[in-house]
């Protein structure tokens, strides 16, 4: 009990594109989250408070914010892991639209997940028969490790290259994009390759692995990005793009 | 310029890039080899005057270097300085046939 006694700082980004921080005094609680700390502010401090959660369990990737600067998904984040003497600085995701307080519009991160053909197409002819994928298939084994993506943004918001190139489709779009390419039901891998060799396309990526760093999933999207590099150069040498 | 053209550039700067990893590890171990002992300038030249191999290898390497340092340079403009269009290639084309003029004229020193 004595940690309820103890008092953090916590910064909460207040206001659209445009605002400031503003400072809460709060106890430190065991084993509370940041999405925990947020709800009991919003509740018995100020009403007006804005952030976004839905499923509170790491599923729906919906909680994410910048904890002290770094991208996080805050239901699965402790508040004394990240506490940082004795101060909390909490922000809306990074390159996204701010709604309000900690609420960012999602939409442009969605618009490049369509514009990189992050949609599953069907290959043409009918289905006959069962086409078995067996678990140890190769492609369904690279499919597999990019799959998992909960689409919370947290890569997108960490990437310095989205930072600096608006235009570029980030790690989430192209990691979603791979794991098309790794489905042997999907029947678009060439437009998927050109829609994902345009402008702002995976060539742009630096290779940071920010989002590697950052993934709360503990995914690779660099490597999915390498992956469709190395399927573009390849179309394109065999005069396919 | 077309996004086909585009990739090609792309996947010209990634290949030269490959290519001089080759050329500078080839070009470092040649030096250290043939400098054991000890080596003059006239003994380099000696050996460098009029070898066509000297001349392949060196045409090569400043091929690839100007092709990789313009397209390089090219990217860095495009996103550092947010620079495009006709007025950057101008000034790439004319960066990548300096690069490619002084090297020939190094090259040139070492086998004539």
């Amino acid at each position: 009990m004595s940690n309820q006694q103890e008092k953090i700082t916590v910064s909460i980004w207040r206001g659209k594109e445009e605002g400031d921080l503003e400072s809460f005094e709060v106890p430190l609680v065991d084993n509370q989250t940041i999405l925990d700390l947020l709800t009991s502010i919003q509740r018995d401090v100020d009403p007006s408070l804005s952030y976004r959660f839905a499923c509170r369990v790491g599923m729906c990737g919906s909680c994410a914010m910048r904890v002290n600067g770094k991208p996080r998904w805050t239901c699965r984040t402790l508040v004394s892991k990240v506490v940082s003497n004795g101060e909390l600085r909490l922000e809306p995701l990074a390159n996204l639209p701010v709604v309000k307080d900690l609420v960012v519009d999602m939409a442009p991160f969605f618009d490049k997940w369509q514009a990189g053909k992050g949609r599953f197409e069907a290959k043409d002819s009918a289905v006959m028969e069962f086409a078995p994928i067996k678990p140890d298939n190769k492609k369904r084994q690279l499919a597999d490790e990019a799959i998992e993506c909960i689409n919370c943004g947290v890569c997108y918001s960490a990437c310095d290259v989205v930072e600096s190139n608006p235009a570029f489709l980030g790690p989430a779009a192209l990691n979603r994009a791979w794991s098309l390419m790794n489905d042997e039901r999907d029947g678009s891998s060439i437009e998927r390759l050109k829609a994902v060799s345009g402008e702002g396309g995976c060539q742009s990526c630096h290779t940071n692995s920010q989002c590697v760093a950052r993934c709360p999933l503990q995914l690779n999207p660099t490597r999915s990005i390498a992956g469709l590099k190395k399927q573009v150069a390849v179309a394109m040498l065999k005069g396919e793009l | 310029m077309t996004n086909r053209l585009e990739i090609k550039l792309w996947l010209a700067h990634r290949l030269t890039g490959m290519a001089l990893g080759l050329f500078v590890i080839i070009h470092l171990i040649t030096m250290i080899v043939v400098i054991q002992g000890g080596l003059s300038a006239a003994e380099i030249m000696e050996r460098t005057s009029s070898n066509i191999l000297v001349v392949i290898f060196y045409g090569l390497f400043v091929i690839a270097a100007a092709i990789h340092g313009s397209l390089g340079l090219r990217t860095v403009a495009q996103e550092v300085l947010s620079w495009r269009g006709s007025s950057l290639n101008f000034v790439i084309l004319v960066f990548f046939a300096l690069l490619c003029v002084l090297g020939m004229v190094a090259i040139k020193g070492l086998v004539l």
